[in-house]
C-alpha cells in the first residue's frame, strides 16, 4: 500500500454524524473507511448487536493479502440510573476505536483507558 | 372421555413429567478450549466426543452438535443439545498459521478462509440457542472486544449465560480476574483438560439453563 508516505488517518467521528446513519449505513461507513486504512474513533460506540454484525461483515470482506480484519475496542453501554430508567432513557454505548488489524494494535484495556498503538505490519498482535 | 380431550391430557402429562430441554451453545474466542470442554461434557455424559482439538487456532471451523445429552445433578436433570461453535474473532490472518504454526501457504489460506466462514456460522447460531456457555482463557486478559461483544449480544437477547474460566490448571491463570471483570454473570473456574471442577460446572448448567428455560417458556 502507498499509505506510508501519506501518513495514517485517524478520524474522530462525532455522535451527530453517527446518529444520521441507520444501523446498516453506519456499519457500511465504518467498514469502508477501515478498509481504506483509516483508524476511526467513534464518539458513540456500536451496540452489541451492531458490533456482532460488524464482525460478520468484516469476515465477508477479508482479502487475505490486503485486509485481514479489524481491531475494535470500546466500552459497554452506560448503566442508566434508576431515574433515567423511570424516564425511559435508553442505554448508550460509549466511545470506540476501530481500525484495520494490520495497523491498530491494542496494548491494554481496562475499565478506564484503552491503550492502542498504530504499528504498520501484520503479525500476531 | 371426561374433562380432558386426549391431546390436552397428553399435553398436561408432558408439562408435568416431560423432560426439560435446552439448546446450549459453547462460545468464545479461538483456542480457549471450547472443543476440549465439549468433548469432556460428552465423554462424561454420553461416552462420545465432539471433535478435534488443536493448539492451532480455528481448529473448529464448522459448528458441531450432539442432541439430547442428559446432564444430571443431585436432584434434577436437563437434556441439552450441545453445540460446539467455531471461535469468534475480529481478524483472521493466514500468515499467522504459516509463521507461528508452520502450516504451508495453501493450508494456511484454506484454514483462514474456512475460519472466516466459521465466525459467520457461530454468529448465525446465536439466533438458535437457548443458553450459552461462554468459555474464556483464564490465563488471558478478559476485557477483549470479542468477549465484551458476545456478552453484550447475549444480554441484549436475554439469553442465560455461564462463563467457564478455563485452563485453571495453568500456573498463570487468574479466574479471580475474570470474576471481577464480569460480576453480573456466574463464573465457574474449570480445567477442561484435567476435568477439575467439572462437577460444579454440570450442577450450575442444570440449575441455570433449566431455570431460565422455564421462565422463558412461560
Ligand atoms: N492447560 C490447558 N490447556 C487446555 C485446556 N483446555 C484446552 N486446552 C488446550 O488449548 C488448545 C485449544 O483447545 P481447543 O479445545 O481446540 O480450543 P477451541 O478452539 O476453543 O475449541 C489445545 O491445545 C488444548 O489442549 C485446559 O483446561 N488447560
Ligand atoms: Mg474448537
Amino acid at each position: 500500500m502507498t499509505k506510508k508516505k501519506d501518513g495514517i488517518s485517524v478520524n474522530l467521528v462525532s455522535r451527530q454524524k453517527l446518529d444520521e446513519f441507520s444501523s446498516a449505513e453506519k456499519l457500511e461507513f465504518i467498514l469502508k473507511e477501515v478498509q481504506k486504512g483509516k483508524v476511526l474513533v467513534l464518539e458513540h460506540g456500536l451496540t452489541p448487536m451492531e458490533q456482532t454484525e460488524l464482525i460478520a461483515h468484516t469476515m465477508k470482506e477479508i482479502k487475505q493479502d490486503t485486509f485481514i480484519g479489524i481491531e475494535m475496542e470500546g466500552y459497554g453501554e452506560d448503566k442508566p440510573s434508576i431515574i433515567q430508567k423511570i424516564l425511559g432513557v435508553i442505554k448508550k454505548p460509549r466511545m470506540t476505536v476501530i481500525g484495520p488489524a494490520d495497523l491498530l494494535k491494542t496494548v491494554r484495556k481496562d475499565s478506564n483507558m484503552i491503550q492502542t498503538r498504530i504499528i504498520p505490519g501484520r503479525g500476531a498482535e | 372421555m371426561g374433562l380432558f380431550g386426549k391431546t390436552s391430557f397428553a399435553f398436561i402429562l408432558h408439562r408435568i413429567f416431560g423432560k426439560k430441554h435446552a439448546k446450549i451453545g459453547i462460545y468464545g474466542p479461538p483456542n480457549v478450549g471450547k472443543t476440549t470442554l465439549a468433548n469432556r461434557i460428552l465423554r462424561d455424559w454420553t461416552g462420545d466426543i465432539m471433535g478435534s482439538v488443536s493448539e492451532i487456532p480455528h481448529e473448529t471451523r464448522i459448528a458441531k452438535w450432539k442432541k439430547d445429552v442428559k446432564v444430571e445433578n443431585g436432584n434434577s436433570s436437563l437434556y441439552m443439545d450441545i453445540v460446539d461453535t467455531p471461535g469468534i474473532a475480529t481478524k483472521v490472518d493466514y500468515k499467522e498459521f504459516m509463521n507461528t504454526f508452520g502450516l504451508s501457504k495453501d493450508e494456511s489460506k484454506q484454514r483462514a478462509k474456512e475460519a472466516t466462514e466459521g465466525v459467520i456460522e457461530s454468529i448465525r447460531w446465536l439466533e438458535d440457542v437457548d443458553g450459552v456457555l461462554l468459555v474464556m482463557d483464564a490465563t488471558q486478559d478478559p476485557f477483549t472486544q470479542v468477549n465484551v461483544t458476545i456478552l453484550g449480544n447475549l444480554e441484549a437477547r436475554k439469553l442465560p449465560v455461564l462463563i467457564a474460566a478455563n485452563k485453571i490448571d495453568m500456573e498463570d491463570s487468574s479466574p479471580a480476574t475474570l470474576k471481577s471483570a464480569f460480576p453480573q454473570h456466574p463464573v465457574i473456574p474449570i480445567s477442561a483438560l484435567t476435568g477439575y471442577n467439572s462437577e460444579n460446572l454440570y450442577t450450575k448448567m442444570v440449575d441455570h439453563f433449566g431455570k431460565k428455560r422455564r421462565k422463558k417458556r412461560r
